[in-house]
């Protein structure tokens, strides 16, 4: 799903009226394309965190992160540059199950240690964590049952260890 | 509840209690910025602000004919003195008539802070009448902007408002409040100081980048400074002269940047890119180490980038971090205020070596400087331009308006110094000119302002020629006339086979329709009618002075460098 022109950058903002519309807007009028954006609260209420992977060539991505900061209401955007980092990624996949199909799913459930969050006599969906390759692979494993519906939250990413994102 | 009663009415009519409704308080938080004029024009839903405007004693309103008009005074205000320039709206097509003008001021990096009207918070989001969008459509073309939702946030935000406008890189900021925010009554409390987080200006640049910014300066061969706007908003031009005075090293300028340092100063070589002077552009085609100082490598300087000063080492200097490297890698970048870094720089800077280098800029200025025909019975644009500068010695404020007038204005009008050429760069928006003359003429009462104009660019917002003469504004206002789109028509001439296709125009007779709105109008058909017309208009007091100049209708704009091409593609003569 990802091509090789991915970046991922972390970006702090102030929680206010407007922010995502900002962020959103920059990145669309400067020609990027935006693989997934995801956004919540992070421990301080007033500020929320926003990861967002870009189709932008890694040259580029730092000039992007600049034009991100210049936002009033950005208060950190950081590229990250391939370092060690901590990327997840959480799915919600509602697949085809029968009687006869369910131990098959349960086990690819459980090599990619997905939950069972719902089950019914002709659906089953399953709810899976990691980094976005991996959820791509389930994904396929699980196509020839038929996928009914995908939700994906979008990557999140943290830096590894004490250095701040 | 009797009492209750009593007790509420007692606390209201307390002696320090002063209920204020939020346009007067936003007319107080614009007094404590030191505004003086407001450029604008009312409307439904800024009435309030209109009746807080109505007997104030210290802000002057300016009423202008469109939106568009007050936003481009803004900028000229704003550009002409160093201030913050304001403009107001009313909701709706009000708001949306300033657009052009905020987005001129994105461009060009002028601080101005625009307030417009908007409809009542309990109906926003309905369609209600003259309802628009205007913090969502100006999000892209302002530095910041934001509606306002209660009306005690109003002395916060204008501080605000005024420190983003004019702190770091400048630039337009608006300000969106609701009619029912300006009629609600309260007490205003003002806070001390203005803290954002998450905005913050660098000014001071690394020294270890100076020191090798100097050592790189100081052992070159073929240096050049490549300087721009940034100069001027930063106030740096006695820096730029210090630097220049103490190395010797050559100066090309921007479009935006002219007048940042003295152009008849020995080492300034002029305007540089499309149209700029060949031998600025063979300089900068040659140098082997330059310092871009508030530039960003725009493509009408750059052309193609690939081709762009393929043999120099790039030193850059800028406050917004965003334009390092944008278009074109920095060996040695600069963060900073081009006021602070150069006086950081010129002292460690030590001549370089460039006897050679200079003789060979001399040579090109010989071969090929500004040059144009005059004849008997042809008057060149480039002529009235010359004549011009002769007239003020550069002395005066110019302001052009978009297209072939503007660029012959850049190359024969060299400014004494900076806010002395005030010209729509970035964003080229036709209609400018003008206005911005207008604005300057306001802020500097006292300076000769004269507005160099095409005749199609003040077609679009000549109407405001009524509010000049109302305020007896002493502006003469040159049309370079040749009853034509004259750059498309070069263009068309140039590049579509001579196809003219919607470039030429009909005109009325400017001088009369000058009279019309009680401004002097003088039309001058022959060469020899040129120089009396100019001083004639020079010396008008009291109201506007229109001097229409029939030009050459065939003239084109030379040298030139043709878009995404490079200077050896230069075209040099018809």
């Amino acid at each position: 799903m990802r091509d090789s022109h991915a970046a991922t950058i972390s970006v702090l903002v102030r929680n206010q009226p407007g922010v995502l519309v900002r962020v959103a807007g920059l990145i669309r009028r400067r020609g990027v394309n935006i693989h997934s954006l995801s956004v919540g609260p992070t421990e301080d209420p007033s500020i929320s965190r926003m990861t967002i992977v870009v189709d932008t060539p890694p040259e580029r991505t730092e000039s992007f992160a600049k034009q991100l900061r210049k936002l009033v209401e950005v208060l950190r955007a950081t590229a990250i540059d391939g370092g060690s980092t901590v990327d997840r990624e959480l799915a919600l996949i509602k697949v085809n199950a029968t009687p006869g199909t369910r131990m098959e799913i349960m086990e690819i459930a459980n090599v990619f240690r997905a939950n069972v969050v719902d089950l019914t006599e002709r659906t089953m969906t399953l709810e899976v964590t990691g980094r976005g390759e991996k959820i791509d692979a389930i994904v396929s494993l699980l196509a020839k049952h038929g996928i009914r519906e995908i939700a994906r939250t979008g990557q999140v990413t943290l830096v590894r260890g004490a250095q701040n994102t | 509840m009797a009492r209750q009663v009593t007790s509420a009415r007692t606390v209201r009519e307390a002696p320090r209690v002063r209920l204020m409704n939020g346009a007067q308080v936003l007319m107080e938080a614009l007094r404590r910025q030191g505004v003086e004029v407001i450029f604008g024009h009312p409307g439904g839903a800024s009435l309030p602000i209109y009746d807080a405007i109505y007997d104030h004693d210290t802000i002057r309103h300016v009423l202008c004919r469109h939106e568009q008009v007050a936003a481009h005074a803004a900028v000229g205000y704003a550009r002409a003195s160093g201030r913050v320039g304001v403009c107001t709206a009313t909701s709706g097509p009000g708001a949306t008539n300033l657009v052009t003008g905020i987005t001129d001021a994105m461009m060009d990096s002028v601080p101005i802070v625009a307030i417009t009207g908007q409809v009542a918070r309990p109906v926003i989001g309905n369609d209600a009448f003259q309802e628009a969008d205007v913090t969502g459509i100006t999000m892209p073309i302002t530095k910041w902007n934001t509606l306002v939702m209660d009306p005690r946030d109003i002395p916060r935000t204008i501080p605000e408002a005024f420190h983003i406008a004019r702190t770091g890189r400048p630039g337009p900021v608006l300000v969106d409040i609701p009619r029912d925010v300006s009629q609600e009554l309260f007490e205003p409390t003002w806070p001390e100081e203005v803290a954002i987080p998450g905005y913050r200006v660098v000014t001071d640049g690394s020294p270890n980048q100076i020191a090798a910014a100097a050592q790189a300066l100081s052992a070159a061969e073929r240096p050049l400074v490549y300087a721009g706007g940034g100069i001027i908003s930063a106030e740096a031009t006695p820096e730029l002269t210090a630097f220049a005075d103490r190395t010797g090293i050559p100066i090309v300028l921007t479009l935006m940047g002219k007048g940042a340092i003295d152009e008849h100063h020995r080492a300034c070589l002029g305007m540089v890119g499309m149209h700029g002077s060949a031998y600025a552009n063979w300089a900068i085609n040659d140098a082997d180490v330059i310092l871009a100082v508030g530039v960003r490598f725009d493509d009408r300087v750059t052309g193609r980038l690939a081709d762009f000063a393929p043999r120099a080492r790039f030193i850059h200097i800028d406050i917004d971090p965003a334009e390092i490297g944008k278009n074109k890698p920095a060996h040695i970048p600069i963060v900073g205020d081009a006021k602070r870094v150069l006086a950081q720089l010129v002292p460690k800077v030590q001549p370089p070596q460039i006897e050679a280098w200079w003789r060979q800029i001399d040579e090109w200025r010989r071969a090929q400087p500004f040059r144009y025909r005059q004849g008997e019975d042809r008057i060149s644009h480039q002529y009235v331009c010359d004549l011009l500068d002769r007239l003020t010695g550069g002395e005066a404020i110019v302001t052009t308006d978009v297209g072939q007038h503007q660029m012959w204005a850049a190359q024969w009008y060299r400014p004494r110094g900076p806010r002395r050429f005030i010209t729509s760069g970035g964003l080229g928006a036709m209609g400018f000119g003008f206005p911005a003359a207008f604005g300057a003429k306001v802020a500097r009462p006292d300076a000769q302002v004269i507005a160099v104009v095409g005749d199609g660019g003040f077609m679009m917002t000549l109407q405001d020629l009524g509010t000049a003469a109302e305020h007896g504004l002493s502006l003469p206002i040159i049309i370079l006339n040749n009853n034509a789109l004259g750059m498309v028509r070069q263009w068309q001439t140039f590049f579509y086979r001579g196809r003219l296709s919607s470039s030429l125009l009909r005109n009325p007779d400017f001088a009369k329709l000058a009279e019309v709105f009680g401004c002097r109008g003088i039309r001058v058909e022959r060469p020899e009618q040129v120089e009396p017309a100019l001083r004639e208009a020079l010396a008008t007091e009291g109201r506007p002075c229109v001097v229409d100049v029939l030009c050459d209708p065939e003239e084109n704009c030379l040298p030139m460098i043709p878009s995404g091409q490079s200077v050896k593609d230069m075209i040099l003569d018809d």
